[in-house]
């Protein structure tokens, strides 16, 4: 993201360097740099979105008339995908130690397979939702297929951007344009991914896993 | 600290607690408008209980509102800059004895206000006890359709058979009206401000509210919830009865069309007008999508309650009702699956295809017979 | 002006970076905070006149029984867009303008933390409320009440509850706009958690900064609420889903908990600026400081946590049973408390005070005085069977005009009268400003003080007739009548400032002997860079205490050391700024912008912003006519300005 450049005049009284706006190593009051500061924010208003998803998928629950998610869960695929993705929590947080010590090679290799898993869970998902509208759940069909697709949809949409955004991040590294002093870059794409991550085991317990 | 001496100095000044009292008096004056429909004018149990809370509490904050408006002009007056004056003032960074003071005694007040209002929301919500009377209204697009089914719990009534009407309800003087409140189609709020206050109507879930009325006597209430293009034009009045009058007006609407339904007042309501499609005439003890008409010459008012029933409003009515309330019913005479709120105009909103256009004397043949049937 | 000029051509971008900093083509390109805020007060202006202008409209069908003015069906547009517009396009982008403004020079900073995402925030405003405006001729305008109760407009279209586009448009509209605020206020809670220069510390900073922290806060929390309400909403009408279908078991009353889960936040998103801007003004014009700084500031973020627990107060005629509607009235009454300590507070500041009643000064006791009586009518509605009588009808009307037009509108006013020299180095012209405040003061009474009455006498709201002999016509005149008399007086305003921008009379600099560090820049208006030299804070009022210090009976002294805005010892600024002292002096002494901006790094300004947000309408036209392909043009759009955007260095 961006930085305001707020260094003192060169030359000034004050020793310090001047500073290339957009990196942000320079001080903060708070000592938390302004991006990470904006992407934690961020991630609170988010937590709130998916707060009033979930509110309105456990209002409903069970208040569907017609097809019932135990007629069309299959919890061991979905358990498996679900599995998957929490995995890409992991080779995240190898991509960024791999940036912090400036070894490319795998911080490349661990992107990718970060990004490899989110395509397998979005895939998973794809699958999961052709199968229920072909066994009758559709978004007007009753209350649980409109809020299922909902909640889902937008984490899925989520994960999406997540994976664009961690390809991105590949491609740049693969150029050089992304080195061991920008490696908040990813921590900061790593807090999005596994705030993804933390959300959809909350999703998976509550949609999925409670009985009814 | 010269705040403190100021403000009670402010407090004892006749002069500003007069003008407090005159304001919340002004207010409560205001209860001389004689709309049937004021909410200052309680004229049952529940509006009376609202009302001997709201004024107590409608004074004490006009009189901290007059206190502190005041006290804004006066210190502005008091405290301004004139030339010559020092200009230097004395620095104050605030004084905690006067934070707690003005964090606590508000919230004294509000102590004081907030037990009996708890109290009377309980009380609202108490169940009608002895006997009672209960009716089922329901919020439509754009009037309200009341339901009295068969029951017995009021001694001395006549309610052997479910009855249905429109816009006015009719209940008995001392006897509370339990009401069951529904809606199929959109939000609508049920109110009759000098009876209590208001009920909102939410499809798909259960609600209700008990009318008190202490004498007999017509009270006007209007939808307080947006429900659409004519939303200002959903009015209802509550008539209260004598027992004897109510039961008169029952056995009325218990009654079937006192003319015959047949020939040609069937044709054109029916098959000509379709009509049918919506409204019922010969039948009091029915819901339908419309209001029914079966006695509709006993109501004084019709169309939301917003027309005096007579000749030619309803004759003007029956020809181009969209004219006169606005309405979203330009497919009403198409076969389902079309959708209408409200009437079609007959001289307008006619659809290609044989969909005649109506004459004034056709309006005029369908309004008197419905003006015969009290 | 000069400050960007070393910069070496480059060769990644995809065109040429925008460099120029002044002139016509550079307002679609800045990312100076101070032109976005001047960019987000002209638009809110703008708004104002057109939601006041639905205003007007609106009294003057009522100004009579049975007014024939405007058709039922252009009414309900009208109370809908008066209600989205002077919520969403006027009050919110006017706070966000101040705040833009305000921020970075209260806390001593150069800008805001992401100039380029604020450049973004600003776009999503225009262009969002663009969009909503186009649906007048497009299918249909807005027409389900800034509310927009659910199931009416979540009925399906083919239903036709509401028939048109309108709700869509809105739905997909206000969406876009909650991105931006949303974006805003990120920006502002890192800017003032982040960049506050040495010393000034969160207990020294400003009360409107803080406000506006709480403010931000707010928003980031608000806003997701509501977009997700929207979009069930959306769905509903579009996608035949049954989140508001009774019939399906949907529950109607969920959209009214969410709706204002967000809308109560809101209320306080819209008037805690207010509170903010006054607890400026009223102490820079009585010549004494805050009264109770820390309280004001405590009971604002009090305010802030209570305003999420009192959103049921709205919905008091639903049904929710004597026990939730007794808590929730209690937690309302509980927001009383800290509200009404903050007005002690600023009879507190001007008590003993050498007050000016200048324009600014007026509009500030007006707001205490309006405020309060709004206040206190909220009261009113805590005590809930009261409210059942009140709800939806005119005394609501009336209750929240004096909260958010008593409130916020009159800070506002204020505002733009106290700061305008800071902007323009000119002075608004004070008389016509005092006639302003009059007018205001006196149509705006006119306008809602019988609204209460008409409430108590049973006029409902939202009805675009009403009867003859109903006995609402006089005082339904006299509002008319002072509708207009507002509408003049804000014509004044406008004139006001369009004239004094250029022809008002010159500001000296630090025009109102102020507290804090805005006007202690070198020049009005601030050269882009703001400060030459960031700030050292010392104190609360960091430069009123530059300038003044107290003897030991509590009397302010002057001090020595020169003129009306010499730096006090503490101070490491290396430049003199202003050192001749005398009133007139309004650029730095020495080299003026060159010498005194040189070497300082000021972010680039940016084709990306606007080209990244004018994917957003794309977006919202695709998806409110259901054209995918439009929709994948505007995803693409927005692609393309965002990796434009994250490629791009901030400043080069």
């Amino acid at each position: 993201m961006e930085q305001a450049a707020i260094a003192p005049p060169a030359g000034g009284a004050h020793a310090s360097t001047p500073v290339h706006a957009g990196h942000g190593d320079h001080e903060t009051s708070t000592g938390v740099t302004n991006t990470k500061l904006a992407m934690w924010i961020f991630l609170s208003s988010e937590c709130l979105l998916f707060g009033a998803l979930i509110a309105t998928y456990l209002l409903y629950r069970g208040r569907s008339k017609g097809i019932e998610p135990a007629d069309v869960y299959n919890i061991p695929f979905t358990s498996a995908t679900s599995f998957i993705l929490l995995m890409s929590s992991l080779t995240m947080v190898l991509a960024l130690a791999a940036i912090q010590r400036a070894d490319y090679r795998r911080t490349k290799i661990w992107l990718v397979a970060t990004a490899l898993f989110g395509m397998t869970f979005v895939g998973g998902q794809v699958y999961e939702f052709t199968e229920f509208v072909r066994q009758g759940v559709r978004v007007d069909t009753n209350l649980f297929g409109s809020s299922f697709y909902l909640l889902t949809g937008l984490h899925g949409l989520h994960v999406t951007v997540g994976i664009v955004w961690l390809l991105s991040l590949w491609g740049l590294t693969t150029q050089g344009r992304l080195q061991q002093k920008d490696s908040e870059t990813i921590e900061i794409s790593g807090l999005y991914w596994h705030f993804v991550d933390v959300v959809w085991i909350v999703i998976f317990t509550v949609v999925y896993l409670i009985p009814r | 600290m010269n705040l403190i001496r100021t403000a009670r100095r402010g407090a004892k000044s006749p002069l500003i607690l007069g003008l407090a009292l005159t304001f919340a008096l002004a207010v409560a004056g205001c209860s001389s408008n004689d709309n049937g429909q004021n909410s200052l004018k309680p004229a049952g149990r529940n509006a009376r209980l609202i009302d001997d809370l709201f004024i107590p509490v409608l004074i004490v904050a006009s009189v901290i509102g007059v206190l502190v408006v005041a006290a804004t002009v006066v210190f502005a007056i008091k405290f301004r800059h004139r030339e010559g004056k020092d200009d230097n003032p004395k620095q104050i960074h605030g004084s905690t004895p006067l934070e707690i003071g003005w964090t606590i005694v508000p919230a004294l007040i509000l102590a004081v206000v907030a037990v009996p209002t708890i109290a009377t929301i309980f009380k609202i919500a108490e169940e009608p006890k002895g006997e009672v009377l209960e009716a089922t209204v329901a919020g439509k697009q754009w009037w309200w359709e009341a339901e009295y089914k068969k029951q017995d719990k009021v001694s001395g009534t006549n309610i052997d058979q479910s009855i249905v009407t429109a816009t006015e309800i009719h209940m008995i003087a001392g006897v509370p009206l339990k009401i069951d409140l529904k809606s199929d189609n959109v939000i609508h709020s049920f109110w009759i401000p000098e009876l209590g206050g208001k009920q909102d109507v939410i499809p798909g879930r259960k609600q209700g509210i008990t009318l008190y009325a202490d004498e007999p006597g017509t009270f006007l209430g209007v939808c307080t919830e947006y429900c659409g293009l004519s939303h200002a034009n959903m009015k209802m009045r509550v008539i209260v009865q004598t027992k004897e009058d109510f039961n008169a007006w029952m056995a009325g609407q218990q009654q079937g069309p006192a003319q015959p339904w047949t020939g040609e007042i069937e044709e054109l309501t029916g098959a000509t007008f379709a009509c049918t499609n919506c409204h019922l005439f010969n039948d009091s003890s029915k819901t339908a999508y419309a209001p029914n008409l079966t006695h509709l010459a006993s109501r004084s008012t019709f169309a939301g309650g917003v027309f005096e029933l007579n000749r030619k409003n309803l004759v003007d009515w029956i020809l181009n009702a969209p004219g006169m309330v606005p309405m979203q019913a330009k497919d009403c005479r198409l076969p389902p699956p079309a959708t209408c709120v409200g009437m079609p105009s007959y001289t307008k909103d006619t659809p290609k295809g044989d969909y005649p256009v109506m004459t004034r004397a056709q309006a005029e043949t369908i309004a008197d017979y419905l003006l015969a049937e009290k | 002006m000069t400050t960007t000029l070393t910069v070496p051509k480059v060769k990644r971008s995809i065109f040429r970076r925008p460099r120029a900093t002044t002139g016509f083509r550079s307002w679609f390109t800045t990312v100076d905070h101070k032109k976005i805020g001047i960019m987000y007060a002209t638009t809110a202006m703008v708004f104002l006149v057109i939601g006041g202008i639905e205003a007007l409209l609106i009294r003057l069908q009522l100004a009579a029984p049975n007014g024939t003015v405007l058709t039922a069906s252009q009414y309900n547009t009208m109370f809908t867009m008066h209600g989205t517009t002077m919520v969403f396009l006027m009050g919110m982008p006017l706070a966000v303008a101040f705040g833009n403004y305000l921020i970075p020079l209260q806390i001593g900073a150069r800008d805001v933390a992401f100039p380029r995402l604020n450049a973004f925030g600003y776009w999503v405003v225009l262009f969002g409320g663009i969009f909503i405006y186009s649906s007048f001729v497009l299918g249909g305008a807005p027409n389900g009440g800034w509310f927009g109760y659910t199931p009416l407009t979540s009925s399906p279209i083919s239903l036709g509850a509401l028939p048109g586009r309108g709700p869509d448009f809105w739905t997909v509209g206000l969406i876009m706009l909650g991105i931006g605020s949303t974006t805003s206020a990120v920006n502002f809670i890192v800017t003032i958690l982040n960049m506050r220069a040495p010393g000034m510390t969160l207990m020294r900073m400003p009360v409107f900064c803080w406000m506006m922290l709480v403010v931000a806060f707010l928003t980031v929390f608000a806003m997701p609420i509501v977009t997700v309400a929207l979009t069930m909403v959306w769905w509903d009408r579009n996608l035949m889903s049954n989140f508001f279908n009774a019939a399906a078991g949907g529950d109607p009353l969920l959209y009214q908990h969410l709706f204002w889960l967000f809308g109560h936040p809101e209320v306080y998103i819209l008037i805690l600026p207010g509170m903010g801007i006054v607890s400026e003004i009223l102490p820079v014009m009585s010549r004494k400081p805050l009264f109770g700084y820390s309280v004001v500031v405590f009971s604002g973020i009090a305010i802030g946590f209570l305003g999420w627990g009192v959103w049921a107060h709205h919905m008091f005629v639903t049904g929710l049973g004597p026990v939730a509607v007794s808590a929730f009235g209690l937690s309302t009454m509980l927001i009383a408390i800290p509200t009404g300590v903050k007005i002690f507070n600023w009879l507190g500041t001007v008590w003993g005070g050498s007050i000016r009643l200048n324009t600014p000064m007026l509009f500030s006791l007006g707001f205490i005085a309006m405020f309060t009586i709004g206040g206190l009518s909220g009261v009113l509605h805590s005590v809930v069977p009261a409210d059942t009588q009140q709800t939806d009808t005119y005394f609501v009307v009336a209750h929240f005009h004096y909260v958010l037009f008593g409130g916020l509108v009159f800070a506002i006013f204020g505002g733009i009268f106290y700061w305008f020299p800071l902007l323009y180095g000119r002075f608004m012209n004070e008389k016509l400003g005092k006639v302003t405040f009059w007018l205001t003061l006196i149509g705006f009474n006119l306008t809602f003080f019988p609204m209460h009455i008409l409430g108590l006498e049973g006029q409902a709201r939202r009805t675009y007739r009403y009867s003859e002999g109903m006995g609402f016509d006089a005082l339904n005149l006299a509002a008319t009548v002072g509708s207009f008399v507002i509408a003049v007086a804000v014509l004044l305003l406008l004139v006001n400032i369009l004239v004094s921008r250029r022809h008002g009379a010159v500001a000296p600099h630090d025009p109102w002997d102020a507290r804090s560090l805005e006007w202690s820049v070198s020049s009005y208006p601030p050269p882009e860079y703001n400060f030459e030299e960031i700030p050292q804070v010392e104190a609360r009022d960091e430069y009123w205490h530059r300038k003044y210090t107290e003897d030991e009976s509590g009397r302010l002294v002057r001090l020595p050391s020169g003129g009306a805005d010499a730096p006090s010892a503490g101070a490491v600024a290396t430049l003199e700024p202003d050192g001749g002292g005398e009133g007139g002096a309004v650029v730095p002494s020495g080299g003026g912008h060159g010498a005194g901006g040189h070497g300082i790094h000021m972010p680039s300004p940016s084709y990306f912003p606007i080209l990244m947000c004018a994917g957003l309408p794309v977006i919202g036209y695709g998806v409110v006519f259901q054209n995918w392909y439009l929709g994948a043009l505007g995803v693409l759009i927005l692609i393309v300005g965002m990796y434009a955007w994250a490629l791009e260095p901030s400043s080069e």
